[in-house]
């Protein structure tokens, strides 16, 4: 069983969880992932991680309430247990000194590149953070961003806070910025991952993007995650999860993302309320 | 030992009661019900007691199978079940499973004609009495040795090893990537044909003798082989053929085409089939086709029917040259799947939110011989054939996970994935560190990976009582 160590909801909607896991922690890396059960019962989701304290034991996701699951996690109170917490899985995200690179985050991806930047920094690149939400009351960790950026840059739909409007402005971001990127890396929802690639393609900017299926074991045994990358079919888990997005093929990518999208409300309507289905 | 005697041939091989088709093609209860003492009793008695019996031959762990069976025809069960385990430690799985009319019942003289005896009906019989007893006692275990085994995987040759050594005394822990111990077992074969509360007593068993089970452990991920050996003496590795294969044809990555290990680990593992009081969704689909002939095919095939869809396999040979169990293939018959024998799909294509609904195939003919024997199929021309599904799928084979050669230093591989590892002893290339199971074989049988367990278990204890 995993203790939990901290649960709340940063901001409206999406909610951090710190849990007890010290093998995961010991050995995790920016980019990895574990899998989650919420209980007995419950499904087995993949999450990316944000941050991680080996010397605690303890590693953090940050996650959108958005599904049965999620919603179990985010009712959890600290000193409960789960049953499942594996990882940490896929492989890390290459960090090497590429010189300048962007670091594109949106919702709970805002919480897992802060550990790619952090090691990019380190590598010794400079590192631009650009962060991306529906309005400026969704972003969160900005001061972990200020201390490991050249510079935090916003872009919100409704303009409240950075630039007005969707990541399809990139090319302007990047041309404001007046230096040469040499890599994009996004974190985010799979809107967010293929309308930054689609962006940055006529800038001819290597773009990676952390790609996020539907996983049933996460260490290639179901196949369930699998995506076209260029003429090939990859699995996230074992080969990703991050891939050069101008080659993902986004079409499909989401239609298997909604492949239970009706599923995914019966538990809601049908479970007995007083306790969802089981004793998280 | 009976002594042998005279008697008149009883040719009429005594049939196990069965759950009725149009029943069980509705529930995911087990098939088969087994024998009553009185029809083990019968059956036994037919038994000719040969002094040279072929039957043990047959048997790859070479259980002493007239000595139990005279065991049952005296109604001596406790000795029966003692005799059936000094060489098998799972026969309440084995005696499900096996592929008997392979093996040992193949080999009975009785075959010739055509009533062998029902050698896995009988292990069955013996196994269920034991549980039927209650919990067992546990046998006596031999003083602590100071030394410590790490078993990667928790499937019959993990189990198997685990069993064997904990009772000489080694401290033994089981890593585990899934949250529950069992394998295939656990995730593969569906309750129907064998109930998930036998493989959760065999996994009880171990715990009672001592050994350590920690599940949700991803060896290569939160901790490689050399690692482990830092801490442990020696390392078995039972991981398993757990990478599904995929015939890379178009359409292969549409909404409900799933690899057979996916389909069944939602249903078995994941308990999909009671969603949504379990939270992992299978589809009802209405139309399934399940690409393959073995026994992995028929699980998801009647899986399939039991959740109310039409279903077909496609298999590019004729049904000779099935490789699934005989009985298992009858049992699909009787149910009412549908088989499309030398048929082989070429293409899927989909709807406009990306599910497939149509499958195309070729029809084929069989041709010379290959390398494994089998008829080689041919395509034949112009025979293109259109089939409406809603789902598909794939069940045409697995091998090892490259997980832990790839984190693992020294570990040579062979073709196809598997680690290579000595026939007798299971001794890997590197030191310290035994394999066995589908990790060396690649998908095989339950009997053959609880065997090479047996062998490893040997070799690791010879090696750490003399280091
Ligand atoms: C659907 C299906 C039906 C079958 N039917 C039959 C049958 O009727 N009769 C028969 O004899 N055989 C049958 N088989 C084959 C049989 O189940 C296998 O040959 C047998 O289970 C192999 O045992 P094993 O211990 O080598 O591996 P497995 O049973 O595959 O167990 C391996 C275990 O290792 C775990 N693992 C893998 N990688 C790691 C890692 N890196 N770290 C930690 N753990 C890891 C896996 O999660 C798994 O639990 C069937 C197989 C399938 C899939
Ligand atoms: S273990 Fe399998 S092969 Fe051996 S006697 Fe039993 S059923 Fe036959």
């Amino acid at each position: 069983m995993f203790r939990v160590v901290a649960s709340r909801m940063i901001v409206p909607n999406v909610h951090l969880l710190t849990l007890e896991a010290p093998a995961v922690a010991r050995e995790a890396k920016p980019g990895q992932f574990v899998i989650l059960r919420a209980c007995e019962e419950g499904e087995r989701i993949p999450l990316s991680l944000s941050d991680w304290d080996a010397e605690m034991g303890t590693v953090t996701v940050i996650f959108l309430n958005i599904g049965f699951t999620t919603n179990q996690l985010a009712a959890l109170e600290e000193g409960k247990t789960i049953p499942t917490v594996v990882g940490p899985l896929g492989n890390a995200t290459r960090i090497e000194k590429y010189g300048t690179v962007l670091c594109l985050g949106g919702c709970y991806g805002i919480g897992s590149i802060f550990p790619i930047a952090r090691a990019l920094k380190a590598a010794g690149n400079r590192v631009f953070t650009l962060l991306e939400a529906r309005s400026a009351y969704l972003f969160y960790w900005e001061e972990r961003f200020e201390a490991i950026s050249e510079r935090v840059i916003h872009i919100t739909r409704d303009g409240t806070r950075g630039y007005r409007g969707h990541i399809d402005r990139l090319p302007e971001v990047v041309k404001d910025l007046g230096v040469p990127i040499d890599r994009i890396i996004i974190n985010g929802c799979t809107f967010l991952l293929k309308r930054g690639s689609d962006a940055s393609r006529p800038l001819g900017i290597s773009t990676w993007v952390s790609l996020n299926p539907i996983m049933i074991d996460g260490t290639g045994m179901c196949g369930v995650c699998r995506v076209t990358v260029g003429d090939a079919t990859r699995f996230a888990c074992v080969h990703g999860p991050d891939f050069d997005g101008h080659q993902v093929n986004w079409e499909e990518l989401l239609h298997r993302r909604k492949a239970y999208m009706v599923e995914e409300e019966v538990p809601f309507r049908t479970s007995r309320c007083n306790d969802h289905g089981c004793k998280a | 030992m009976a002594k042998t005697q005279k008697k008149t041939l009883d040719l009429v091989r005594r049939e196990m009661p069965k759950q009725p088709p149009e029943v069980r093609r509705h529930n995911f209860q087990e098939v088969a019900l087994g024998y009553s003492p009185e029809l083990a009793v019968e059956e036994a008695r037919r038994c000719l007691q040969c002094p040279k019996p072929a039957c043990v031959s047959g048997c790859p762990v070479e259980i002493n199978i007239p000595a139990f069976i005279d065991a049952i025809a005296r109604r001596d069960f406790g000795q029966g079940i003692r005799i059936l385990k000094e060489k098998n430690c799972l026969p309440a799985i084995c005696g499900r499973v096996c592929p008997q009319e392979d093996q040992c019942e193949i080999k009975c003289v009785l075959t010739r004609k055509g009533a062998p005896v029902a050698i896995g009906r009988l292990e069955r019989f013996l196994a269920d009495w034991e549980a039927e007893q209650g919990e067992p006692e546990l046998p006596p275990i031999a003083p602590p040795t100071g030394k410590k085994i790490a078993v990667v995987g928790g499937g019959p040759a993990g189990l198997t090893v685990a069993g064997d050594l904990i009772q000489l005394g080694h401290q033994v822990t089981i890593f585990e990537a899934l949250h529950k111990m069992g394998g295939v077992l656990i995730y593969g074969i569906p309750e129907f044909r064998l109930p998930k509360a036998i493989v959760a007593r065999e996994v009880d068993y171990l715990r009672r003798l001592g050994v350590k089970l920690v599940t949700n452990f991803v060896v290569g991920k939160t901790r490689t082989i050399d690692s482990l050996l830092e801490e442990f003496d020696a390392v078995f590795i039972g991981a398993g053929a757990g990478l599904p294969w995929f015939m890379s044809i178009p359409g292969e990555n549409l909404n409900g085409v799933y690899s057979a290990n996916e389909y069944l680990t939602r249903i078995n593992l994941m308990k999909g089939f009671l969603f949504p009081n379990y939270h992992t969704p299978i589809k009802r689909h209405k139309r399934v086709a399940v690409i393959g002939g073995g026994n992995v095919a028929m699980d998801c095939a009647r899986s399939a029917l039991r959740l109310g869809a039409e279903v077909r396999i496609i298999y590019r040979r004729s049904r000779q040259e099935m490789p699934a169990r005989l009985e298992e293939i009858e049992n699909a018959e009787e149910e009412g799947v549908i088989f499309e024998y030398l048929t082989l799909p070429i293409r899927y294509h989909g709807d406009e939110n990306g599910w497939v609904k149509e499958m195309v195939c070729v029809r084929m003919k069989l041709g010379e011989p290959d390398a494994s024997g089998r008829r080689r199929p041919i395509p034949i021309e112009g025979s293109e054939t259109v089939f409406p599904v809603d789902a598909v799928i794939v069940a045409i084979g697995n091998s090892p996970n490259p997980l832990i050669p790839s984190t693992t230093t020294g570990l040579e591989v062979g073709k196809r994935g598997n680690i290579v590892a000595d026939e007798e002893t299971g001794k890997t290339t590197k030191e310290r560190v035994w394999a066995g199971g589908d990790v060396t074989t690649g998908a095989a049988t339950v009997i053959l990976a609880m065997g090479a367990g047996r062998k490893a278990a040997r070799s690791i204890h010879q090696y750490l009582t003399s280091h």
